[in-house]
């Protein structure tokens, strides 16, 4: 079907934007073939312009975004070629896929409709036939109950439906090449298998080349014939996906790869007293019952969960998204209501009041995992560090308090002269880091972090890991950390509970729970995180 | 959505009465009465008049009364314009209002709408920041200048449109007051619709759609509008009430004969049934239209549901 040369090249390709502080140069001279079948993954850490090199081969820029350089496509110029010329090209020969499946899909049209139109567009279906090769394609992208599902619209479909919908759309003309922006990213550890796997069964069947652009290693070991290496707009270093991985050249490369959380925490004294009880903890959320009589129903949120923690203890809370995993990390410390009996200092805190409770807050600190949307916009960092003392320690005056802000941003590794600035003149990273010390000025006895570096890149997700542990270890503080992410929690946590649908499937010491998992769905869950290779090589048999 | 609308226009019922009830009361709080003139009357006509109509008994009865001729339909008789009934006055102006309104909607939607989306698909282009221009133009400058400013250039001046009056529903009478009406309301949807279609044009599903070659025509109409035209519609809801109510200044100016006229003319002479009149169609146009739009969102919305 094809020569041996390259479908797509591109050369010296830069892409710089004009914004109000002048031209920003986002992506310098990067060069990248993909050869027909071949599996490529671009790598990189956010701001890398792995996304904006695609975007622009695509004609995808935001309107200040320009392009210069080649962007081949089986030797057709794609850059600065008109857009009714590149239509042709796009959503018929090379296909994209995007990280959310949720905003990419168009909310007020139902699936069917969204993956006909490129087939009425580029192949000239008309819409009988095109409705037979939807349905087929969805049969191809094993959507359950396709028939059925042409009518729906993406809300009433989950994550993982929704990207096959969008896999489907990308596959409808049968292109040479698929292109997949993280489209695993916003997604549970079992979809994302379960997606990757789809991905390369399609891959083999069709005979097409993926460009896979990520920031997640495992997946690139997994999956690549080829990787990418991407920072700050420039390739460090490229080549097939085991000598990268095996010998790796750049400096960066080897930082990438060394990312992965390590170690396992040493459990606290036996001795050690326990802090906080939970007994028959439930969490349920009404929903409905208007003023004019509609029926409410109640959605059981967390059902029946018991646990203990003890001083310098780390009890990790691993789940997919909806388990109840965030929603009884809330309840632990006291926010929102919960039935059952939680128990810290004596006092059953579930059933105080708002005012008695306070006194108990200063001790139960919680770190979010959205480090953008959990510091107030409008206050500077030594406002957002301090606000807690102005509560819980009224006596103290502005110096101490200044003090005492200095202290906690030395301890997460930030300097006190920042105290003056605003949450957006820092990155991510150092956000999470006030965060971090917003929860330590109060010197508590339990944090509860819910993934507290799930938004962060894996290279800072290690320094605030060493961070975490480093002030555990100062402060002999107890830890309930919450993720998705199956490593993080096993280099972190003594004892682990894995949660679905509300609730606890098993609990128990880190090493017992992932070295030898009771449920299915526990192994499911360590098969996704850990030996990802191996989930995928099994599915891609024939089934 | 059969019961949902049903459920909101009984809703509706309360609300009404809440309106009417201060309405009537707040009216008699104002000083004056409907038969003050710049003569004072004699008082034994003075009192016959008060009699004639019940105005001389007390106010809860009154009220009662209004409320009971107002569940048969019945406006009750106007103070000031004697041998009409308000409901033969709202019967004969409403119409015309209605129609002025409604064309001055459709025009505001099509000009406004087109102008919208061609600013945003060329956004801080020449066209852009003249359509910019013309919408802060048009929410600026008020109706009682634009209209004799139109009413002297094109009647008077060129001569080619009747200066004003009105001879029945003739598109030479009406080309002048609609787009008196329109100007404003070009200007806002023009922009509603820019910053809609901006944000639209934005989104990932849009970048979607470019990703899969679409022609623009289905990236911008089938793509980009129908979700950008959310916030025009709940725009459209209290001013489309407003416009096919009629406009004083439009009506006054051009000599129209429609209702809008008899809201401050009303208010004016203290003619108490007649601004229980305007108050009570102008309260069931801001419900019915609020309720239009409402069915309006969840029928080009999937995500919205009622029931």
């Amino acid at each position: 079907m094809t020569g041996p040369g390259p479908i797509l090249t591109l050369r010296d390709l830069a892409i710089t934007f004009d914004t109000p502080d002048g031209d920003v140069e986002a992506v310098t001279g990067v060069d990248l073939d993909v050869f027909a079948n071949e599996n490529v993954a671009v790598v990189g850490e956010s701001g890398s312009g792995k996304s904006q090199i695609m975007m622009a081969a695509m004609g995808l820029l935001a309107v200040n975004g320009r392009a210069t350089g080649s962007v081949r496509y089986r030797g057709t110029e794609l850059l600065g070629m008109a857009p009714r010329a590149l239509n042709r090209i796009r959503g018929a020969k090379i296909a994209m896929i995007f990280q959310e499946p949720m905003t990419s899909l168009d909310p007020l049209y139902p699936i069917g409709r969204q993956i006909a139109e490129p087939l009425m567009v580029h192949s000239r279906l008309s819409p009988r036939a095109a409705r037979k090769r939807v349905l087929e394609l969805l049969d191809l992208v094993q959507l359950p109950d396709a028939a059925r599902r042409l009518g729906a619209y993406p809300h009433e479909l989950s994550g993982g439906q929704r990207q096959r919908v969008m896999i489907a759309m990308a596959l409808a003309n049968e292109p040479d090449i698929l292109i997949a922006d993280e489209p695993t990213t916003a997604l549970d550890v079992t979809i994302q298998a379960e997606i990757l796997a789809l991905l390369a069964r399609l891959k083999a069947r069709l005979g097409m080349a993926i460009l896979f652009i990520t920031h997640d290693l495992k997946i690139v070991e997994a999956i690549a014939d080829r990787v990418v290496v991407m920072r700050a707009g420039a390739v460090v270093e490229a080549g097939p996906t085991q000598r990268i991985f095996a010998s790796p050249r750049a400096d960066y490369t080897r930082m990438l790869l060394a990312a992965e959380p390590t170690g396992t925490k040493a459990p606290p004294p036996a001795e050690a007293e326990t802090l906080l009880t939970a007994r028959d903890v439930g969490v349920t959320y009404r929903s409905g019952g208007g003023l004019l009589g509609r029926s409410a129903h109640t959605i059981e949120a967390v059902k029946s969960v018991d646990l203990d923690l003890k001083r310098g203890q780390t009890l990790g809370i691993v789940g997919e998204s909806g388990s109840g995993k965030s929603t009884l990390g809330r309840a632990l410390v006291g926010l929102g209501h919960a039935d059952g009996a939680i128990r810290f200092r004596g006092a059953t805190i579930n059933a105080l009041s708002p005012r008695a409770l306070r006194p108990f807050r200063r001790d139960l600190q919680m770190v979010f995992q959205d480090p953008y949307g959990s510091l107030s916009p409008r206050m500077t960092v030594g406002e957002i560090v301090t606000e807690g003392l102005l509560v819980h320690e009224r006596g103290l005056s502005a110096r101490e308090r200044g003090r005492r802000a200095d202290e906690a941003l030395a301890e997460v590794g930030l300097e006190a002269r920042i105290k003056n600035r605003f949450p957006h003149e820092f990155s991510g990273g150092q956000r999470q880091r006030i965060a971090i010390a917003r929860a330590l000025i109060l010197k508590p006895e339990i944090i509860v972090l819910d993934e507290p570096t799930s938004a962060l890149d894996s290279s800072v997700q290690k320094q605030i890991i060493a961070l975490l542990r480093a002030v555990q270890a100062e402060h002999q503080l107890a830890y309930v950390f919450i993720s998705h992410d199956l490593a993080v929690v096993r280099a972190l946590a003594d004892t682990v509970m894995v949660m679905k649908a509300g609730e606890v499937v098993e609990a128990g010491p880190t090493e017992a729970i992932y070295g030898a998992p009771k449920t299915a769905y526990t192994r499911r869950l360590i098969a996704a995180a850990f030996d990802l290779g191996s989930v995928l090589t099994g599915a891609a048999e024939p089934a | 959505m059969l019961r949902y609308a049903v459920r909101r226009l009984l809703g509706a019922i309360p609300t009404l009465f809440v309106i009417i009830t201060l309405a009537f009361f707040l009216m008699r709080v104002a000083p004056g009465g409907p038969f003050d003139q710049e003569r004072t009357l004699e008082p034994t006509v003075m009192a016959n008049l008060n009699k004639a109509f019940h105005l001389d008994r007390p106010l809860y009865e009154q009220y009662a009364v209004y409320l009971g001729n107002l569940l048969r339909g019945d406006l009750g008789p106007s103070f000031v314009y004697r041998d009409f009934s308000v409901g033969e006055l709202l019967g004969a102006g409403l119409p015309i209002s209605m129609l002025l309104g409604a064309c001055a909607l459709l025009l505001a939607l099509l000009v406004g709408g087109t102008l919208g989306i061609i600013a945003a698909l060329k956004q801080n282009s020449t066209v852009d920041y003249l359509v910019i221009a013309v919408a802060t133009f048009g929410i600026t400058v008020p109706n009682f200048v634009v209209a004799p400013v139109l009413s002297l250039v094109f009647g008077v001046w060129l001569g080619i449109l009747p200066a004003g009056g009105w001879e029945g529903a003739h598109p030479a009478y009406m080309l002048l007051p609609v787009i008196t009406l329109a100007l404003p309301q070009i200007a806002i949807v023009a922009r509603l619709i820019r910053g809609a279609m901006l944000e639209a044009l934005r989104s990932d599903h849009v970048r979607t759609a470019r990703a899969y070659g679409l022609p623009a025509r289905l990236v911008v109409i089938v793509h980009s509008l129908r979700g950008a035209a959310l916030p025009v519609i709940s725009y459209l809801g209290p001013a489309a009430a407003a416009l096919l109510t009629g406009s004083v200044v439009v009506e006054t100016i051009f000599g129209i004969p429609g209702i809008g006229r008899y809201f401050v003319q009303g208010a004016l002479n203290r003619d108490y049934t007649l601004v229980m009149g305007t108050v009570v169609i102008v309260a069931v146009f801001v419900v019915l239209f609020n309720l239009a739009v409402d069915l309006l969102y969840a029928a080009i919305d999937p995500r919205v549901r009622y029931d």
